[in-house]
């Protein structure tokens, strides 16, 4: 056979001893496949990188699954396993609604949101009937980011066996290309999930944590909804701290409150300041300050149109100052930078409360996030 | 089910390690008739290429288990631990111990050991990481 194959790489220009033949017979095979197979090679290549994240992504479903059901057992001590129930909730689908005719989209979505929310906290109360109101509210975060993480599983997956099945270079490169971004939110979700089921306060919490310091041991009332307000002296103004109601796993409706708040004073307020977690750039520290206009909102963008009406009708100034932090600082328990960055937020808000109003005025100071692990 | 499920994801697959071992055996039988065909006098070019052959499947096969292990061990998540900061308002007294399942911020604690008459408060919960990244110089 070696002498075949020294009689053929002859014929190709191949000449030396039998190792030398066999190299060149070897690089002449190579580059042959290589020129007739080498995008095949390149997508298997990406299939089988695609291949692992999605193992990895099923790794993190199925512990958030367990996680889930664990808490529930644990906390909500159900009568029947709630294994089947939470199947289900992983898979339950919201539909946005119709846009075509864009007037009066946002109370549609509104109200949609709200039919959720009232149907995902019937379900979880049903599967654990033993938890209290603010364990009901931690077991609907849980089961939120343990639904995330089933949605982002099945579809990639789809994507990827879809790619493979029909071969389709582009379908497969696209997954492939945007699969770092979807791993970083997974990884995000996976590690809110623990912090979820604990009561541990997250990242996206600086807002109301923020609020909870302004406002501990003044009288607190409820606004709707899901929100509290104290009336607090600040700096010679008279400050009204709005924040979801804590310490369970909580965003209330800020939009709602903050329309309240000000039909309750008339209009007469001098400035909104919105304090929320924002989105850090690649390179920018994790707690760092910044500050701005608008509304300091993240979600469906409800609550936001909802103060941006409000505040147009009496021209109220809108300031944001936001504590910086990436996606998986957002959703995973509080890192110490976020939660030593408080002080300087506060020192921020009395500085804008200082240059852009009078004293005696009204301000609204509203801590946006989800208020877990955070009372009032 | 779902422990099952997640065990089927940790392990590497019976079918790649028994192909892992396969190839070693077979690596090290080139090792092998590498070192019988120097001692027998055969050109020295058979012996090099036999134990090239025999090293770099190895190598590979290694190299492959290698990775299978540590795809494995990426599953894996570090918890920090999470710490909860308890404060006495009255007398500045600042302790600290890990999270227990019920603490919140701003939760109301038993009376301060040292002034008795104060409630001690929870006044921080956070987790400390250790940052892997380097400082961007640019």
């Amino acid at each position: 056979m070696l002498a075949q194959l020294s009689i053929l790489t002859n014929q190709f220009g191949g000449t030396g001893d039998i190792v030398t033949q066999v190299i060149y017979g070897i690089s002449l095979l190579f580059f042959v496949v290589f020129m007739f197979y080498g995008q095949r090679i390149q997508m298997y290549i990406m299939i089988r990188e695609v291949e692992n994240s999605l193992f990895k992504l099923k790794f993190m479903k199925d512990e958030a699954k367990k996680t889930a059901i664990e808490t529930i057992k644990e906390i909500g001590k159900p009568s029947t396993d709630p294994t089947s129930r939470v199947d289900r909730y992983l898979d339950y689908f919201t539909i946005a609604p119709q846009s075509m005719d864009p007037a009066g989209i946002v109370n549609k979505l509104d109200h949609i949101l709200d039919i959720r929310d009232a149907r995902l906290k019937e379900e979880v109360k049903l599967m654990a009937p033993a938890s209290d109101e603010v364990q009901v509210y931690n077991l609907e975060n849980t089961l939120e980011a343990a639904m995330a993480l089933n949605f982002i599983y099945k579809v990639v997956r789809h994507y990827y066996l879809q790619g493979k099945k029909t071969l389709s270079l582009y379908t497969i490169m696209q997954l492939q290309m945007i699969l770092p971004l979807v791993m970083k939110e997974a990884e995000a979700y996976s590690s809110a999930l623990k912090a979820f089921a604990l009561g541990q306060p997250i990242g996206d919490g600086a807002g109301p944590l923020i609020a909870a310091k302004l406002m501990h041991g003044y009288e607190a009332k409820k606004v709707p909804k899901d929100c509290v307000v104290a009336k607090v002296p600040f700096e010679g103004r008279t400050a009204l701290i709005l924040k979801a109601e804590g310490p369970g796993g909580n965003v209330g409706k800020p939009g709602e409150a903050v329309k309240t708040v000000i039909e309750q004073n008339k209009g007469k307020i001098a400035a909104v300041i919105m304090i929320d977690a924002g989105l850090k750039l690649e390179g920018e520290l994790v707690g760092e300050i910044a500050e701005g206009i608008g509304a300091a909102i993240g979600g469906p963008g409800v609550d936001a149109f909802k103060i941006e009406e409000s505040i147009v009708e009496y021209k109220i100034p809108l300031y944001a100052v936001i504590i910086k932090e990436d996606i998986g600082d957002a959703v995973s328990m509080m890192r110490k930078e976020i939660s030593d960055a408080v002080d300087k937020a506060i020192e921020r808000v009395k500085t804008v409360v200082m240059e852009k109003t009078k004293e005696g005025d009204k301000v609204i100071i509203v801590g946006v996030g989800n208020t877990i692990g955070i009372g009032q | 089910m779902s422990n099952r499920s997640t065990n089927s994801t940790t392990k590497i697959s019976t079918f790649i390690l028994t192909i892992i071992y396969v190839v070693f055996a077979l690596s090290a039988v080139a090792v092998f008739v590498a070192i019988g065909a120097f001692y027998q006098g055969e050109p020295i070019e058979t012996t090099i290429s036999l134990m090239a052959i025999g090293f770099i499947t190895m190598a590979m096969a290694g190299y492959i288990l290698f990775q299978s292990r540590k795809r494995m061990a990426s599953l894996k998540t570090e918890n920090p631990p999470v710490i909860t900061t308890i404060e006495c308002a009255k007398c500045n007294i600042k302790t600290t111990r890990e999270f227990q399942r019920g603490d919140y911020v701003f939760k109301e604690l038993e009376p301060c050991q040292k002034c008795q008459d104060q409630k001690q408060m929870i006044t921080a919960i956070y987790r400390e990481v250790k940052e892997k990244e380097k400082p961007v110089t640019v």
